[in-house]
Formats: structure tokens, sequence, C-alpha cells
């Protein structure tokens, strides 16, 4: 193997990675947020639906989880220029990654929904509480408490499986900056091995964060490892 | 028909790449769980291994092996690139899978085979696995099928699969919309009567004859 490794040409690059590496965290958080919002209705729909509603919602997980993100996001990308909608290669990435979030969300979700057994809600009646109290002390902590750590897991999922699929048509996060400069210097290797470091600690400071907030919110105790 | 021969590219990736990350995946726990001082450093190596390819994206991965790959050796076919790429990133989500379902079995157990002399490699194989496949065989096939999807991202060096076959017959000039919603579709075709079987898979073990033995066995008086 006649290759000489130079990590200080990737290492010289750090400052544009890390404006990568916000870009990536953006597009794992926004994703995950709207994902979390659709994920709510669809579980609602799915669960308590009736008729073609919850229809439409079981089409909407059986579609998007069967089919690949990236295809999602040409689909997006490509496709609905022919249309007259151009959106930029961001939007697109993020709403094909809200969109597939979505559809997992509304399976999480759903395991949440079912958690909550009937009588349970009837003993809080029983006690006189009020229909937001029992929302807010009964229902919301005990879902809250069974799909965190699924919860966790997959904003963890996003944002390194997900946010990596928006380099393929050009967005700016991590990988992306890391094709970007590579193209350029033909320091590969060395740029892809120090990309991955990056994605690392990332996600590290972002799962033990999670641990900790499950742990103090929820009394959730989400593994780091 | 080469959209056919894309799927069979696609499937024949995704299926080799899982099985030789399951098997990679075996040995990576039976030495994870090594005991032993002298070990340290075996069971350190096994966890960064998993830790470190959990946390990082499969387009990284792809394009680490690309170009290591080729640095090294340059007539290798994208293929077998595409299939090591997915090797490694299997093995480390196996690799927990399987870690789940040996520490799914009963310390007792354990106990039990080593109180009758049995070596690591005989509990292993006799008592542990045994007793632990129908916890892991259902995730361990759930994600080799979910993976189909995931193996989409290695059109990207340009092995010729479905996602680069319908890349090529967008720049052909057909139509974008109809192009990706085909192979949104062919897709859809490979993975949801292959989720629908492994979900059959599930209920099926769940209920095996080994299970049904190891709860008449459990005493009535526990919990």
């Amino acid at each position: 193997m006649n290759y000489t490794f130079q990590f200080g040409v990737a290492f010289a690059e750090l400052p544009e990675l890390l404006k990568g590496a916000i870009i990536t965290f953006e597009l794992g958080i926004l994703a995950f947020w709207g994902g979390a919002l659709i994920g709510l209705l669809g579980a609602a729909l799915k669960t308590y639906g009736t008729g073609p509603l919850r229809w439409l919602a079981g089409a909407y997980v059986v579609f998007f989880t069967n089919t690949p993100a990236l295809i999602q996001i040409y689909f997006l990308y490509f496709g609905l220029p022919e249309l007259g909608i151009r959106w930029s290669s961001f939007t697109c990435t993020l709403i094909g990654l809200t969109l597939n979030a979505g559809a997992y969300l509304t399976e999480i979700m759903r395991a949440g929904y079912i958690s909550v057994r009937s009588t349970e809600v009837e003993a809080a009646e029983t006690l006189g509480m009020s229909r937001w109290q029992q929302i807010r002390y009964v229902v919301v902590p005990h879902i809250a408490k069974t799909i965190y750590p699924a919860l966790a897991n997959f904003f963890i999922v996003i944002l390194v499986m997900g946010t990596s699929i928006g380099a393929i048509i050009g967005v700016d996060e991590l990988t992306g900056q890391a094709i970007n400069i590579s193209t350029e210097n033909y320091r590969w290797i060395e740029m892809f091995v120090v990309v991955a470091g990056i994605y690392v600690i990332l996600t590290f400071i972002a799962s033990l964060s999670l641990a900790l907030v499950g742990r103090w919110a929820f009394r959730v105790k989400a593994k780091v490892f | 028909m080469l959209l056919l021969e894309a799927m069979g590219t696609t499937l024949a990736m995704t299926a080799i790449g899982c099985v030789l990350g399951f098997l990679i995946a075996f040995v990576i726990v039976f030495l994870r769980q090594t005991p032993g001082l002298w070990a340290l450093p075996i069971r350190f190596l096994a966890i960064c291994y998993v830790e470190v390819f959990r946390r990082i994206p499969f387009l990284v991965v792809i394009y680490l092996v690309l170009f290591f790959i080729r640095s090294i050796v340059s007539e290798v076919s994208l293929f077998t690139i595409a299939v090591v790429a997915i090797c490694i990133y299997s093995t480390a989500y196996t690799a927990d899978i399987i870690r789940g379902g040996f520490e799914s079995v009963s310390r007792q157990q354990i106990e039990a085979a080593r109180a009758m002399n049995f070596s690591r490699w005989q509990t292993l194989m006799n008592v542990i696995v045994p007793q632990s496949w129908p916890v892991i065989l259902p995730p361990a096939v759930a994600f080799a099928i979910s993976f189909i999807k995931d193996t989409a991202l290695v059109s990207q060096v340009g092995v010729f699969e479905l996602t680069f076959r319908g890349k090529e017959l967008n720049n052909e000039g057909f139509s974008a919309l109809l192009v990706f919603g085909t192979i949104a579709f062919l897709y859809f075709l490979m993975s949801y009567p292959l989720s629908r079987w492994g979900r059959w898979l599930e209920q099926r073990l769940a209920s095996s004859p080994s299970q049904r033995s190891k709860q008449r066995l459990r005493p009535a008086y526990s919990p």
C-alpha cells in the first residue's frame, strides 16, 4: 500500500466540517420534530380513527416505511420540478426526511397510545381528576415513559443515517462538506476518517444528553451505549 | 429487464452482506463476552467496533470502504465493495441484537452449564444459542429487510442496482416523477412482502416448541 496518510490536511478543514455539523444538527432536529407532529396525528388516526382516515394513515405508514428515504428525496428533488415546484436541496431533504420520519414515528407513538390502559384513565376519573389533569398526570407520563427510549434511539438514527442522505443531492451538511472538500484535495480517506470521528462524538453527545433528559424528566433508564 | 437485473443486484447485495454480517457479529459477541483480564483489549476492540459503526452514516462507511480497498488493490469490482460496506455496517447492528438475545438467557442456565464442566464454546452452542435464537432471529431478519432500502445509498459509488438504474433512466430523459415512482414501487414490492414474512416469523417463533417447553419448566410459584 503506497499511500501516505496526511491527516493534517483533513484537520485543517475542521472549521468547514463543523459548519456542516451544524447543518446536520439543524436537519436532524427539524425533521425529527416535524416527524413527531406527523406521528402524533398519524398515531391518533390509526388508533382512534375510523374508515378512510384510519386506512389513509395505515397506507402512509406502509408506503413510507417500505421505500428508501433516498428515493423519496429524489422524487421531491427531481420529480417535483416537472410540476413546476422548485425547492432547494435543503428543503427537499428536510421535507423528505420529515415525511419518512413521520411514518416511523407514527408506529412508535401508536405503541405509546396503546400502552395506556383504559382502567388507568378510569381510576383517574374515580379520583376526581379533570380531563386536563388526567392527560397531564396519567396519560402523558405513561406514554412518555413507554416511548422515550424508542424516540431517543430514533433521533440518533435520523441524525446519522437520515441527514447524510442530503449529501447526495448536494446539501452541505457534514458528509456533504467532506465530499466537497475531498473532491478538491483528493484526501478522501483522511477526510472521511475525520468525519466519522466527528459523527461519533456528535452522536455520543446527543445520546448522552438524551439519556440525562430522560432520566431527569421521565425517570427513564435510557442507555447511552 | 434491466430493472429486474438491478432488483436482483439489490437483493443479492443485501442478502450476502447481511448473512456475512450475522456470522461476523456472532464472533464479535463471542469475543466481547470473553472473561478474564488478558482479554480486556479484545473486549475493548469488540465494543469499540460496534459503538463506532453504529454511529457513522452508511454513506461515510461506503466511501471509507471504497477508498481504503481501492488504495490497496485497484481491481476490485464495485459490487464487492458494496457487499463489504453492507457487511461491516450490518455486523455492528446485528452484534447488538445478538448480544441482547444472549443476555436474555437466564444466568442460572449458564451457571448450570459451568457446573457440568461445559467449555465456553459448548455452553454457547448447547445452552445459549438454542434458547436465544427465537429472540435473535426476528429482529435480525427485520434489520436485514429494512436494509434493502438503505442499500439505495450504494448507488452513489456507481454500483448497478435499482436506484442507480433509476438515475440512468432519468438521465436518458424519462420523466423523473415516473421513474422514481416506479423505483419506489419496486422497492415496495421487495420490502413489503418480506416484512410481512418477518412479522409472521416473529409470531411463529414466539410460540415455538422451545419457548413452550421453557414455560413449562418454570416452577409454578415464581412470578
